[in-house]
């Protein structure tokens, strides 16, 4: 029947959904009411990963950043598509295997080339 | 899907060009590090196309379509044709950018080989079967043009043209995916094939959802092939974009866009013609009058020739909207004839390029044919046939199109087009009027090569070949192409 459908099977995630939200929420009320608070000017300004918070929103920074970046992305996709491989790894076989060992050697290649091109070098 | 047994080397063999084309890229780009001159890398790249040539012409001609991959991937005649034009495109465009990317201090080895990255995204667009795969390559293949278009670092023209075609060309991807996620929504599947099925068996080809879904995709695939009213970003990118991607990107995006568009229209979307014919029979009339109108009022060549493909772009439109398995022919029988058109015209458009002399001007043309017979002569040919002047191979690939149309009963279609076409007469016989009637205000130099010699060569002599003895490339449509998708 439309309409009358409760997906009961994902009860043990609305929990599980509700467990974190009390633990997080639980972490900041016990540490409110247990810590001491002596407040300064320093202490309160936003964290920005050590930039100062305020300030000119557009001024340049080096390209050297995305450089950084994009060679980031690349061992990271690579770690991501190598997870769910080696978890299936016995039903995948040796299609899965010879498949794997061509994505990484296009990504050595990827890896040679950004080398190569000095991508590493931060003078 | 059984992964473990059903792999074999033979099951791979219709993605053998695609493999030979990703292998020669990634050559190509660990050449560069090793050898410093440049012509090498291009050479080697030609040599990787040839190879994939040739893998496509032993895989050409099977009568049953090839499948690979769950079906997400097919080869037939329609792919394999689509193929040869985006072969056609790589070689002439190595070609004809090898002395000018130097002129241009743009002269990476890097370019080569996104050429080629591109050229594959193509041809997985061609053979996609799914829609997942088709965005996969498409992807493949804009991202490499985006770059490409801002080959030219140190120019702020360049820069501008990368950024407005990858702004807007990211819009245009999100359109599509939008289109896939309604579609997938309402039909459970992104098989083209599995599409239709789930269209005819749920019998919601009239629901308005569906007919969201496949707009959304006839405007992404429109941004793709410049359709008007999504053509704006054409006439800036191909304006800055350096002259040999110009010619690159105005021919294999926009024959990539068309073979997708006929493939999601005929494949999955047949049953809707009626609807989809409803939207493109407006888009084409929209597209052949401002291309052929703003034309009017370029002076400068490129914005010139990308109006003039703006407007062509309306005329293959023609050959979808006839519905038949003729005119899906026909629509690709005019896109392997633009593209060598095409090419032809930008090579001339490069040749005036030289070291501080733009020469991308109207009055740059001026007394041409004293200084320059040949040139003339050639850049002539190819104005004639963008017209479509018998006997160039532009005139049998409009016939070919309005004769489809008018046969499927939209004679007014023909009529609309035929008009235009004589709009577009002025501004392509003003060029020809400037060679050979005005007088030269300066000398111009050519900068030519012998690559650069073969390219004009081969575009001039295919173009009077297939306007002279038009069977050679109709018999290879007709066999390539002999029903629908």
């Amino acid at each position: 029947m439309p309409g009358t459908y409760i997906p009961s099977d994902y009860l043990p995630v609305l929990i599980t959904f509700l467990l974190a939200a009390a633990i997080g929420m639980g972490a900041l009320v016990v540490g409110i009411l247990l810590r001491p608070r002596r407040p300064y000017a320093q202490k309160l300004t936003p964290y920005e990963s050590g930039n100062p918070p305020v300030g000119e929103p557009r001024y340049r920074f080096s390209v050297k950043f995305y450089i950084v970046a994009m060679l980031f992305v690349v061992f990271d996709v690579e770690a991501v598509f190598l997870y769910p491989w080696a978890v299936a790894y016995d039903k995948l076989g040796i299609f899965g295997f010879v498949e794997m060992m061509l994505f990484i050697f296009i990504l050595l290649i990827g890896y040679v080339y950004v080398w190569k091109k000095g991508a590493f070098e931060w003078e | 899907m059984d992964m473990s047994s059903g792999f074999s080397l033979l099951s791979i063999r219709p993605i053998v060009p695609e493999l030979t084309m990703i292998c020669t890229a990634l050559i190509l780009l660990l050449l560069d590090l090793i050898v410093k001159k440049k012509e090498v890398v291009a050479v080697v790249g030609i040599a990787g196309t040839l190879v994939a040539l040739y893998g496509t012409l032993r895989l050409y001609g099977f009568s049953e379509p090839l499948t690979v991959f769950s079906d997400m991937f097919v080869l037939d005649g329609y792919s394999n044709f689509f193929r040869l034009i985006f072969y056609l495109n790589v070689i002439l465009t190595i070609c004809i950018s090898l002395r000018y990317m130097v002129i241009e201090k743009a002269s990476f080895g890097e370019y080569y080989a996104l050429l080629i990255f591109a050229t594959t995204g193509m041809m997985i667009m061609a053979s996609a079967s799914d829609l997942i795969v088709l965005y996969l390559g498409l992807e493949l293949m804009a991202l490499s043009t985006y770059i490409l278009a801002g080959m030219m670092r140190k120019q702020p023209r360049s820069n501008e043209a990368a950024l407005k075609y990858f702004f807007l060309g990211a819009f245009s991807s999100a359109f599509f995916l939008y289109g896939i996620s309604l579609t997938y929504g309402l039909t459970g599947t992104t098989n083209l094939k599995d599409i239709a099925a789930s269209l005819q068996t749920l019998n919601i080809t009239g629901n308005p959802m569906v007919l969201l879904g496949l707009i959304f995709m006839i405007v992404a695939f429109g941004f793709k092939i410049a359709l008007a009213p999504f053509h704006m970003w054409a006439p800036d990118v191909y304006e800055g974009a350096p002259t040999s991607v110009t010619a690159f990107m105005s021919v294999g995006p926009k024959a990539a866009g068309f073979a997708v568009l006929g493939r999601v229209l005929f494949s999955a979307f047949g049953a809707m013609q009626i609807q989809w014919d409803s939207i493109l029979i407006p888009l084409a009339v929209i597209t052949m009058a401002t291309g052929s109108i703003i034309a009017l009022a370029q002076t400068n060549i490129k914005r010139m020739l990308a109006y003039s493909s703006i407007a062509h772009a309306g005329y293959m439109l023609l050959g979808i909207i006839a519905g038949t398995p003729g005119g899906l022919a026909s629509t690709a029988n005019y896109l392997m004839i633009y593209a060598i058109m095409n090419i032809g015209a930008f090579a001339v458009v490069i040749m005036l390029r030289r070291e501080g002399f733009q020469g991308e001007n109207l009055d740059d043309y001026m007394g041409l044919a004293k200084s320059h017979p040949v040139a003339s002569a050639l850049m002539l040919v190819f104005m004639f046939a963008l017209t479509g002047i018998p006997p160039t191979a532009g005139f049998i690939g409009k016939f070919y199109v309005f004769m489809e149309v008018i046969d499927a009963g939209y004679t007014y279609l023909a009529v609309i087009a035929v008009v235009f076409s004589v709009i577009s007469a002025f501004f392509y016989l003003r060029v020809v009027m400037y060679m050979y009637m005005r007088d030269p205000r300066e000398e111009v130099a050519l900068a030519t090569s012998p690559s650069m010699n073969f390219a004009l060569a081969v575009t001039a002599v295919m173009i009077l070949v297939i306007g002279v003895f038009p069977s050679v490339l109709l018999d290879l449509v007709k066999f390539s192409i002999p029903g629908l998708l």
